[in-house]
């Protein structure tokens, strides 16, 4: 019985890890500044996993393998243990999970602790029930009044716009998210109803988006395509589709598009939407 | 630390009547066994729902004729809504975090065997022990209505009656705000969605009526085990176990009450127009949300995650005793370190109250905040580390009887480490970025919180059982039972990982709306296969406790030469556990193996004075010799 348990567990381990070797499985890849270190701090972060577990199983396996009780009347080890050794395990073992924890911190603190760069676009993102709502500020580069108590999706003004304002006028409000790249995004995140989450896999990048909040965000996208953005916190019956995509366009095609006014942009979205492939997976 | 105990034993009676022996009984022997049939009710629901979500995500639109029967509004045709789908998330998640982790460990086993093993005679407050599972047993039956309240339309009638917020009959099984319940989702009522109205409601009140009674059990525990302890029973002398269910005392103790205040409050927005959680100028399905203002969904993140945090520990930490001890046991040898699993255990309690905010990383909390509970959160990988080391450390040299309850035992560890281990990924807050709220997340809990703590449960059942019913589970069932859950786990939760790498979101009722999730297909159907595999094989568990109750071989009064204080009485014990003696103890909880005894084990009241030094094996030894601390 040692044996086979032995032998078991040293199969879940050759299994287990290879699941993570195969390749079959994988992130898809960055399409961000910050990506390629998310990825290799995670690649840093899974080999020690991947050898404290495997040593932890192996170890076990191991053990049961050979002290099995062979009925040769011998009787086991005594002993309550060794200071020396638990001193050891403590120390190395803090030494590096403490050490991993503070590595981890560093893209997040690249990206959280500083305001987004001057010169970066902004646009207000506003999520409701299973849609998505992008405010771009237009040629002016002023976002026009927005106000709660004016929201009226019947109307299509969804997230709010005041129109009597005068930066208002130039502003387009849609459902894809269209960013330049090798440019700095700021997103100022609401939401009209319920908790969401805005989530690119390629970006790397997650921030959930809370009724009564503005949080405000920032990253830059260096990789032109086009790729699906999904909401990440559970958010009601529909949250397993609210989806919509994330197009990154070329500076040129990028800055013509966001001086159109509304019913352009809309349709010229439409197009660049068609011309971009998603990512092969 | 003075002699315990010393009060007059006065015995009592045991009852007579049916019900004041097997019903309203304050013997927590039965209430101990009423906790792990409660567990056993619970957790076939949660499977069930388990196995319904996994015909759904790999076959979705499969006609399920019994739910049509039951359920014609959510499952029209016996096809799941995603909604239903939603609901039966929910509710396998509340039922088995709930009604299952935490009532089968602490409120089951270490109401059994607690006082026992401290040599008391009964808890501290008898009364108030009853009081616990029973409250707990309602808060079990108003979950199991939340069901009916939204899936069924005439039982919604009657909710409806009671008002706006009441409104049920909406075709789901429960709310559909998933465990964590976050607010304003969980706040807005009918307005946000199907499943929130009654189900909500109920959903709230059960896990407040829960959280009470968890309360009054955890300070029984506390009592008892402070109080109540035998003479020679120094805290140092204690089974780990012991040490186990009193850090999941103090823990929930501590915890509970925040998360009974935080569903007092939400219960408040829902009914009387408070806004602790609903914040001012929403705009929901269409219209304003008129009246509220103020309130921080973040809030409830934070009461709820300061309770759920601590929770999972109050789920795995009883697993973690039973397995020191059954390992111990079996492997013939003492537990190696038990000082430092003494301290590891209570620094994991601990640290678990100060980590709550990683599971916010994403939420708008501050960055510094994530920045700090971060690092926290790595460092309890420390004495996490430092119970595997020692429980391997056990294993080392020793002559292992491959017992089931040996299995399972040596099945936490494996569990746990796998489990455990990608906390260090999930702890990240730079990683997070991608892994939060992905099946990453998913995989790392069921595998930790979830079948490690079961695996400490049915070794403690295969363990105990003999004890409680004095008749022993069939060993090759049992042995079957090990290998196809064990293996069947982690075909389960191990592509889990994978799913995440993919950056797949958890909660979703389909996966094919979007393009990234495509290449996940065969992984989400093994996995559905290896589900349904796995949960029939409970049935072979099921199958030998119940018969076994009645047809099991006689088991002796210490049929796996363990030498605890529940093994030194009858199998089953008596009503007053130690027939009006109170038993004095001599040893440490595992003096197996010691050189120059004549039998392989001494039991802790064992008067032969079998000298027993410390020093032959190293300071950290729990001290066999017999001297009080």
């Amino acid at each position: 019985m040692g044996r086979l348990l032995g032998i078991v567990i040293w199969g879940i381990t050759i299994a287990s890890v290879w699941m993570f070797v195969s390749g079959k499985w994988w992130f898809p890849a960055s399409i961000s500044e910050h990506g390629g270190r998310v990825d290799s701090q995670f690649m840093i972060t899974i080999i020690v996993v991947g050898i404290s577990f495997t040593a932890a199983q192996v170890g076990l396996g191991w053990v049961v393998w050979k002290f099995r009780d062979n009925a040769d009347k011998q009787r086991a080890t005594y002993s309550h243990g060794n200071n020396r050794l638990e001193v050891v395990w403590t120390v190395v073992t803090a030494v590096i999970f403490i050490s991993l924890g503070i590595m981890g911190q560093r893209v997040w603190a690249s990206l959280h602790l500083h305001n987004a760069p001057p010169g970066s676009l902004q646009v207000e993102v506003v999520a409701q029930q299973f849609s998505w709502n992008f405010h771009y500020a237009g040629k002016d580069k002023a976002f026009g009044r927005t106000d709660p108590n004016l929201i009226d999706d019947s109307a299509l003004n969804y997230v709010g716009i005041d129109e009597t304002d005068p930066n208002a006028k130039d502003d387009a409000v849609v459902s894809t998210l269209v960013i330049p790249a090798n440019r700095p995004v700021e997103l100022i995140l609401r939401s009209k109803d319920v908790t969401h989450s805005f989530f690119v896999p390629q970006l790397r990048f997650k921030q959930d988006l809370v009724p009564g909040m503005n949080i405000r965000v920032h990253f830059t996208a260096n990789r032109v395509g086009k790729y699906e953005l999904a909401c990440a916190e559970l958010c009601g019956m529909n949250h397993y589709k609210m989806k919509s995509f994330m197009l990154v366009l070329p500076e040129n095609e990028f800055s013509e598009l966001v001086t159109m006014p509304q019913d352009k942009f809309q349709a010229r979205t439409a197009e660049l939407m068609a011309k971009y492939q998603l990512p092969t997976y | 630390m003075a002699e315990a105990t010393h009060e007059e034993v006065h015995r009592h009676p045991a009852p007579t009547g049916f019900i004041r022996k097997y019903i309203f009984s304050i013997d927590h022997k039965v209430i101990g066994i009423q906790y792990i049939l409660l567990a056993l009710a619970a957790v076939l629901v949660g499977m069930i729902m388990s196995v319904l979500m996994r015909v759904n995500l790999s076959w979705p639109g499969t006609h399920i004729k019994i739910l049509e029967t039951l359920f014609p509004q959510g499952a029209p045709g016996g096809v799941m809504s995603p909604e239903f789908y939603l609901s039966l998330v929910t509710m396998h998640g509340t039922i088995m975090v709930f009604f299952v982790l935490t009532t089968a460990p602490q409120g089951g086993f270490g109401n059994y065997f607690l006082p026992i093993q401290i040599g008391a005679d009964d808890m501290a407050f008898p009364y108030l022990n009853m009081l616990s599972f029973w409250v707990t047993f309602v808060g079990f039956i108003v979950i199991l209505l939340a069901i009916f309240a939204e899936g069924n339309a005439t039982v919604g009638g009657w909710f409806t009656a009671l008002g706006a917020s009441w409104a049920g009959g909406s075709g789901t099984v429960g709310p559909i705000g998933g465990w964590t319940g976050y607010a304003p989702l969980s706040a807005l009522g009918k307005i946000a969605g199907p499943g929130q109205g009654a189900g909500v409601n109920l959903w709230i009140i059960s896990v407040a009526i829960f959280c009470v009674g968890s309360l009054l059990g955890a300070l029984n525990f506390i009592t008892t085990l402070l109080n109540m302890r035998a003479p020679g029973m120094s805290l140092m002398r204690m089974p780990l176990t012991c040490w186990a269910w009193f850090t999941t005392a103090v823990l929930a103790l501590l915890s509970f009450p925040v998360l009974l205040g935080g569903g007092i409050l939400l219960m408040l927005d829902r009914m009387v127009g408070t806004s602790f959680f609903i914040p001012g100028g929403l705009y929901v399905s269409g219209s304003t949300v008129p009246l509220h203002t103020g309130g921080s969904p973040l809030l409830w993140q934070h009461l709820f995650w300061f309770f759920g945090h601590p929770e999972v520990y109050i789920a795995i930490v009883p697993g973690m005793g039973a397995t020191s001890h059954i390992l111990s046991t079996f492997a013939r040898k003492p537990v190696f370190g038990y000082r430092a699993m003494v301290f590891a255990i209570f620094a994991i309690g601990m640290l678990g109250f100060f980590v709550w905010g990683h599971h916010m990383f994403m939420s708008g909390m501050s960055p510094y905040s994530a920045i700090a509970f971060s690092v926290l959160t790595l460092s309890i990988g420390v004495p996490s580390a430092i119970k595997t080391f020692n429980w391997i450390g056990t294993l080392w040299g020793a002559r292992i009887r491959f017992t089931t309850p040996m299995l399972f035992a040596i099945g936490f560890v494996s569990l746990f480490v796998a489990g455990g281990i990608t906390g260090l990924v999930l702890g990240q807050t730079s990683l997070d970025f991608f892994f939060h709220d992905t099946y990453f997340v998913t995989a790392h809990f069921h595998l930790v919180m979830g079948v490690a703590s079961i695996f400490g449960m049915f070794a403690a059942t295969y363990f105990w059982f003999p004890k409680m019913f004095g008749r022993m589970m069939n060993e090759g069932l049992g042995k079957v039972h090990f290998w196809i859950t064990f293996v069947g786990v982690y075909a389960i939760f191990i592509p889990f990982h994978a799913m995440g790498l993919l950056g797949m979101p958890r909660r979703y009722a389909r996966f094919d709306e979007y393009e990234f999730l495509k290449n996940s297909k065969g992984l989400v159907l093994f996995v559905t296969i290896a589900a349904i595999i796995t949960v029939i094989a409970q049935l072979i568990f099921y199958f030998n406790f119940f018969v076994s109750i009645w047809k099991g071989a006689k088991a002796g009064d210490n049929p796996w030469e363990a030498t605890t204080l529940e093994w030194g009485i009858p199998s089953p014990p008596p009503h007053d556990n130690f027939a009006g003696i109170v038993p004095v103890v001599h040893h440490g909880p595992y003096e197996f193996s010691v050189p120059g005894a004549p039998n392989d084990f001494i039991m802790q009241t064992d008067p032969e004075g079998i000298s027993v030094h410390a020093d032959s094996g190293g300071v950290s030894g729990n001290g066999g010799n017999g001297h009080r601390h």
